[in-house]
């Protein structure tokens, strides 16, 4: 964890006991939602939008946007629900789990806040199954809030009912995804529905439904506390405020990080106030910057901010922000051979492209990595991936394989190609059971 | 005997019930108590649920197999699920794993025949900052070494001859 100030969103990182309310209301905690309970939910709506929060779940939409979609309550009469993506699942990635576990009611906080705003009385909070500790703590702290009148049938003694339910997952990376949740929480399988319609509109029982990251929810009270223009200050006029990074890998210091939203990534490896470099010893071979589904990028393309725009301009993203670092001991075409078999693995099946496509790149890299490999498969797998992204799919997860396969093939290609000129891997080398 | 629920667990499920528009969203969390009262999913225990909720047997059935945490068998005394994603795997998570399967005399996806232990190779835990990482039962334990491994193995009621605890498998 770093050292240095923290920022909005682990403000109360190293507060022993803040998971608890007397203590996080010692911190201030919940005058964020008294004074947002002051404000109309238009007026609030359109804070949220003018602070540019972006959504820090892997899209990076604009929160204010989303929730413009919802339908006019003299229109649709139907209710609004809310559901928190506390399915953090995208390998690299566990930030989510530190608000869970560290700082429950920031979340719960913004999920009122949220709640208001989108006059919502219903919120579902999806945590994935295997984090049973957190679901704990987060039921727990649910518990006080009932207790203390925050939740239940009048928020903060207004007119207003607020339920929050946690729904437990099951163990399925695509409940990720916005319409595989959804549907997870309507008790089917969670494989994705199409879009357009959009959740916002028909969610949930066909009713307008505003899905939103934990660390998303997480920015409501420090927005409100700081007000729109100190938050933009914090980042830039494409996003406002801190922002959570995961890093881990082959560094010195593996850790959550709260930053600014322009940090580097070289300063997040090397910086003494984040990872202090690579392990003694070692050189950098490469940075996966936002999870899986992220474009590797090599040594010479870490001085980018780690913004969603900047990311995007240099062929990567942001993601969920979840940073792997790879040293020079890093075998490229294992770990590609593994992250194909995690997408096949996770492949909910509906879509042929990404059915097929997912495991049979899987079966390509890994005939690679056995020494089975042909000279006609890195194009065949080029080839493969331009078949299966853009659109062709009911959800992401083919893009979301596609893509990053496709860096590691091109950035690292002679890799690829030793392996199939000499027929298996370096000597030395042990091949993983994938 | 018939499978039910206890009282307790009822009323738990009772409650649930009314946070869901549907019967069919009160499944997972019936699933849920279904399992940690009854140990697993049989065929028995998913027609109860769906006799409970008075939803059709196949949508109790499609969710039990979708899931990958509900057990369809009896679950062994202690069900290891190790990562072997990116992070977990470039700081060693193959090597821990075989150390386990050697521990064991099984492979990953193989139960011991007394059904006391059970190797799972498993995808990111979010753990990523404390690996490599696995999930024993309800709990996790990160920042893991072969004699952590073995720690918890002997915890379970493996013998480890204590001259080889700790080393190499």
């Amino acid at each position: 964890m770093s050292a240095a100030q923290p920022g909005q969103l682990m403000r109360n990182a190293g507060v022993p006991g803040v998971h608890r309310l007397p203590v996080y209301r010692d911190q201030d905690g919940y005058t964020p939602l008294v004074n947002a309970l002051k404000m109309t939910p238009a007026d609030l709506i359109d804070l949220v939008d003018k602070a540019q929060v972006r959504g820090r779940g892997g899209a990076g939409f604009s929160m204010g946007r989303k929730w413009k979609f919802v339908p006019p309550r003299d229109k649709v009469d139907k209710p609004v629900y809310l559901a928190v993506n506390a399915d953090e699942g995208e390998p690299g990635t566990f930030k989510d789990r530190w608000i869970l576990e560290n700082d429950p009611h920031s979340m719960l906080e913004g999920i009122a806040i949220a709640a208001w705003a989108l006059q919502c009385h219903d919120a579902f909070i999806y945590i994935r199954g295997e984090f049973v500790k957190p679901i704990h703590i987060v039921q727990t702290a649910i518990q006080e809030c009932y207790e203390a009148g925050i939740f239940g049938p009048r928020v903060m003694g207004k007119d207003f009912r607020l339920d929050v339910t946690v729904h437990v997952g099951a163990g399925a990376y695509i409940c990720g995804e916005e319409t595989g949740l959804l549907n997870s929480i309507e008790g089917k399988p969670g494989q994705p529905s199409l879009k357009p319609p959009f959740p916002a509109v028909e969610g949930l029982w066909g009713c307008p439904t505003i899905v939103q990251n934990v660390e998303s929810l997480a920015v409501l009270p420090p927005l409100i506390t700081l007000g729109v223009a100190e938050w933009l200050k914090l980042g830039d006029e494409t996003h406002g405020g801190t922002k959570m990074y995961s890093i881990s890998g082959h560094v010195k210091r593996a850790g959550v990080y709260d930053a600014p939203h322009d940090v580097s990534l070289r300063d997040l490896i090397y910086g003494e106030d984040y990872c202090q470099g690579i392990r003694e010893g070692h050189t950098l071979k490469g940075v996966i910057p936002g999870g899986s589904s992220s474009p590797i990028l090599t040594p010479d393309e870490i001085d980018v901010p780690m913004t969603f725009d900047a990311l995007k301009g240099a062929g990567s993203m942001l993601g969920s922000a979840g940073t792997i670092v790879l040293d020079e001991t890093t075998d490229m075409v294992a770990v590609a051979t593994r992250v194909a078999r995690f997408y096949a693995h996770e492949s909910c099946g509906q879509c042929t492209p990404c059915r097929e496509g997912s495991g049979w790149m899987h079966r390509i890299l890994r005939n690679i990595q056995e020494g089975k490999g042909r000279a006609s498969d890195l194009d065949l797998l080029l080839d493969i991936m331009g078949q299966i992204e853009g659109g062709r799919t009911i959800c992401a997860l083919a893009d979301g394989t596609a893509w990053p396969l496709r860096a590691f093939v091109t950035k690292y290609r002679e890799e690829f190609e030793a392996y199939i000129e000499r027929g298996g891997p370096p000597p030395g080398a042990t091949v993983s059971t994938s | 005997m018939a499978l039910e629920f206890p009282p307790e667990a009822l009323r738990e499920l009772e409650q649930t019930r009314t946070r869901y528009p549907t019967a069919r969203g009160a499944i997972l969390p019936a699933l849920w108590l279904a399992q940690k009262h009854f140990g697993y999913l049989s065929a028995e225990a998913m027609e109860y649920v769906a006799t409970l909720l008075e939803v059709p047997a196949p949508q109790v059935y499609s969710a039990a197999t979708f899931y990958t945490l509900y057990h369809k068998s009896p679950p062994a005394k202690c069900h290891i699920q190790l990562c072997t994603n990116v992070t977990c795997m470039v700081l060693g998570g193959y090597d821990l794993l075989h150390h386990a399967e050697r521990r064991l005399g099984i492979r990953a996806g193989e139960s011991t025949e007394d059904n006391g232990f059970r190797l799972e190779e498993v995808e990111c835990l979010a753990s990523c900052g404390t690996a490599p990482a696995m999930q024993v039962n309800d709990r996790y334990e990160e920042c893991l070494t072969p004699a952590k491994i073995d720690a918890v193995l002997r915890e379970f009621g493996l013998q480890i001859k204590a001259a080889e605890e700790g080393g190499e498998a």
